[in-house]
């Protein structure tokens, strides 16, 4: 299965399981395949194996199980020196003897390379990451998002087709987060290497990321293009982790025409898209978006799903309205309104009625 | 640096220079600081400063001998003790009489120990002339310079005299020069016969040896302080009180063990015996002689060069180490560019310490050290506790004293004292 696959991979999980102490799985059965030039975000909660996958890929662990290939060729029985992948560390570990440009020459001294070439290297990697003035002074006289730079700069000099990157915006505030957020994508995509990255901040996942892998419990949960993970999550775990969600259990009527009748746990019985639910009887979570939620009577589409609702709070927040519901017996129940001219302002204890689109309404796994 | 290097001082708010007003601000905040620790600054100042400025004073004072005979040191002023002839009658009348008072006054005895460290005999001289002057009348007896030739001949020789004088000075350089292997002479400093020549043999084998038990320290150590920062949690534990049993065994029992272990009919040799390495008649010699203490005083030091090393080492992150591998270099060279550096603050502590600790090691070179083995503050204990020549003894451990100083000051100038940490 993975040799006529290898052709057009250049990074490649077959079936790779890791355990460090013998008793648990910490990567269970991790498949992944990924194109040449892809920015690839590994996304999962503390524990899920993301900075194990990694450290399996730049050499640092070895697998228990199963291959990992690097251009279709196995690197299970490649010493890390010789992988050519750089790496950014979440704490940079820019080597604090040394200054900014000793830093930077290091791998390329390693590699032999001479003097002249090194220095034009060097330069042209601190410029590229605007920190020409500083190849002087040491790791320790820069900011935490100059180091940062500097880590990209190191890891990206030697001029690698495969860097990874293990949280490396974590230590710096929001604001600086996203500067650097846009200027590593620019980075990667003007130079055409291929990224793995890892972080636990969803907003930094579907911004960065040609496609997301969402981790869980030492598997991959979902993998797929940012827009397609938020708006067709496929099971309850992906939906609940991505974004905010509203949920609900309940039983499946029937399916047809594509729909699938869900009895609620409070009784009531509405239309949903069947995801990963196939006969009547099955249980199931069903998950919709509180944007996709409307409550004035003008903006709810004829085929919508209506609903009974109360209005429990009402939070202005500038942009939107965030209102909290009490539905089918589900205490909170969240809608988001944009601001606009003519949307209704609620008071708590209203009595409204609610509606969406039935295919925003997706029947999960329970 | 960066472009806005101000010639003008820093102003604060109220217009005065930043630096000031700083100061004031950290000022209470120092007196306090100052306050908590000063009990112990006086305890220091009592029991640790105040003796070794004892002890320097000790080392130039030199007043027995113009004290108890000063009409002597007076008369001999006018000699000159370079011609080679003996002085006059009044300088013999001045010391009869200045013997006469001494041995009254039962301090003859002193004085004439403290000329002995220059000129052997002279103690023996000075006990049988006070005991004859005692019943001399300082009126009529005169003249004396027969009268003390008669007593002793030593009186007759011009050295005599020549030392008397070298050595009547309030303040002297002599024990000094005795402790670099020279005396005072008539004709200045000399350098003593060559068979009294130890001292500065001493000094250079115990710079040497600390130096050998100092490397080799650092050699055992460094593997073991980098386990202990490597290894899993539970494993270090082990180690680490394995490194620290040593503290917990009288440092007697050690060195004793150390002499079973290392004689010719001890473990060490008779298991080389038993394997046929080594002939039964060719034993390895391993104790009381250089191998013995370097070996010895190695295993006891090595607790402090150990856990300077692993405290710093503990915290050098792994990353460090896997960053370097994943930018392309090997396991050699990821260790000798960037561990080791990082780990160099941690030897140089270690290195002084065991080095300081070395140089003025006792106990040890004086179990196994037998003659060849022994460091210069055994030389030291000799002069305190037998010769009772305590000037020569100060003057001993001043040179001890300026000796580590200096090296002190060296290091901090080719290292940088700033380099060297004992943890965080
Ligand atoms: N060296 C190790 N020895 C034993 N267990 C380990 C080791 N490293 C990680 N683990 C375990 O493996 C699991 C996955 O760890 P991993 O570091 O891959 O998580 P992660 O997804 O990177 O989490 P985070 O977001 O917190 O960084 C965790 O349960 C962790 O306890
Ligand atoms: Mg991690």
């Amino acid at each position: 299965m993975a040799k006529d696959t290898a052709g057009d991979a250049f990074v490649q999980f077959d079936r790779v399981q890791k355990s460090y102490d013998g008793e648990t799985l910490v990567v269970k059965d991790l498949n992944l395949e990924m194109p040449r030039g892809e920015f690839l975000t590994m996304l999962g909660p503390s524990g899920s194996g993301k900075t194990t996958c990694l450290m399996m890929l730049a050499g640092f662990e070895t697998a228990t199980h199963g291959d990992i290939l690097l251009d279709g060729v196995s690197i299970n029985n490649i010493p890390p020196h010789k992988r050519g992948i750089g790496m950014v560390f979440q704490n940079y570990a820019l080597f604090p003897h040394m200054t900014i440009a000793e830093n930077l020459s290091f791998p390329l001294e390693v590699r032999k390379m001479g003097k002249s070439d090194r220095e034009e290297k060097v330069k042209r990697a601190l410029d590229m990451v605007e920190m020409g003035a500083f190849g002087g002074r040491r790791p320790a006289q820069l900011s935490g998002g100059q180091q940062q730079r500097i880590a990209l700069a190191r890891a990206l000099v030697f001029e690698p087709e495969l860097v990874l990157m293990d949280e490396p915006l974590g230590a710096l505030d929001k604001q600086l987060r996203e500067k650097m957020q846009f200027e590593i994508t620019d980075l990667a995509h003007r130079l055409g290497i291929t990224v793995v990255y890892v972080t636990h901040d969803q907003t930094e996942a579907l911004t960065m990321s040609d496609r997301v892998a969402v981790f869980d419990d030492g598997r991959i949960q979902q993998l797929a293009k940012p827009d397609q993970l938020y708006e067709e999550p496929e099971n309850s775990f992906v939906a609940q982790f991505i974004g905010e969600n509203n949920t609900m259990e309940g039983i499946v009527k029937e399916i047809k025409d594509g729909l699938a009748m869900v009895e609620l746990d409070g009784g009531e019985v509405i239309a949903c898209k069947p995801v990963n639910v196939s006969k009547p009887g099955d249980r199931t979570r069903v998950s919709i978006r509180p944007e996709r939620v409307e409550y004035n009577k003008d903006r709810i589409h004829d085929n919508a799903q209506k609903l009974k609702a109360e209005v429990l709070e009402f939070i202005y927040m500038g942009d939107i309205f965030r209102t909290r519901l009490r539905v089918a017996g589900n205490d909170e129940f969240i809608v988001k309104t944009r601001n606009a001219p003519d949307q209704m302002r609620l008071k708590p204890g209203e009595q409204i009625e609610i509606g969406w689109l039935p295919e925003d309404c997706r029947a999960l796994d329970a | 640096m960066s472009a806005s290097t101000n010639t003008e001082p820093m102003l604060s708010a109220d217009g005065k220079p930043l630096k000031q007003s700083l100061a004031r601000a950290l000022r209470r905040q120092k007196i306090r600081a100052l306050l908590l620790i000063a009990p112990l600054l006086a305890f220091i100042f009592i029991a640790f400063i105040l003796p070794i400025i004892s002890m320097l004073f000790r080392s130039v004072e030199n007043d027995i001998v113009a004290t108890t005979l000063p009409q002597t040191v007076a008369a001999l002023q006018t000699w000159d003790s370079s011609t080679g002839e003996l002085p006059d009658e009044p300088v013999y009348a001045a010391f009869a009489s200045d013997i006469q008072k001494a041995a009254k006054a039962k301090i003859h005895t002193k004085v004439g120990l403290r000329l002995n460290y220059e000129q052997s005999g002279i103690a023996s001289l000075f006990k049988k002339t006070a005991r004859k002057a005692k019943k001399w009348d300082m009126e009529a007896d005169g003249p004396f310079k027969e009268k003390l030739i008669d007593i002793h001949k030593g009186w007759s020789n011009v050295e005599t005299w020549q030392t008397l004088k070298v050595h009547s000075s309030n303040y002297t350089s002599g024990y000094f020069l005795n402790a670099i292997d020279m005396h005072k002479t008539a004709s200045g400093p000399e350098f003593q016969p060559e068979n009294k020549q130890i001292l500065l043999t001493l000094f250079g084998r115990t710079l040497i040896m600390s130096l050998a038990i100092m490397g080799s320290c650092l050699l055992l150590g460094y593997p073991v302080a980098w386990l202990l920062a490597n290894l899993p949690m539970r494993h270090a534990n082990l180690l680490m009180i394995l490194v620290l049993l040593p503290f917990w065994t009288s440092l007697l029992v050690r060195t004793s063990a150390w002499k079973v272990m290392l004689q010719q009919q001890g473990v060490i040799n008779d298991v080389l015996v038993n394997l046929g390495l080594v002939a039964d008649s060719a034993r390895l010699v391993m104790i009381n002689n250089e191998t013995g203490t370097i070996v010895a005083m190695t295993h006891i030091l090595l607790p402090f060069m150990i856990l300077p090393m692993y405290s710093v080492m503990q915290t050098i992150p792994p990353s460090y180490l896997r960053a370097a591998k994943s930018l392309g270099a090997t396991n050699t060279t990821a260790f000798w560019r960037v561990y080791f550096p990082q780990s160099v603050p941690g030897i140089g502590a270690g290195s002084i310490l065991v080095f300081i600790l070395a140089i003025g090691y006792y106990i040890t070179p004086e179990i196994v050290g037998g003659t060849k083995g022994v460091f210069i503050s055994n030389r030291i204990a000799y002069h305190i506790l037998r010769s009772l020549n305590w000037g020569l003894a100060a003057a001993l451990g001043t040179i001890l004293l300026v000796a580590v100083l200096i090296l002190y000051w060296a290091y901090d100038k080719m290292v940088g004292i700033d380099n060297v940490k004992l943890g965080g």
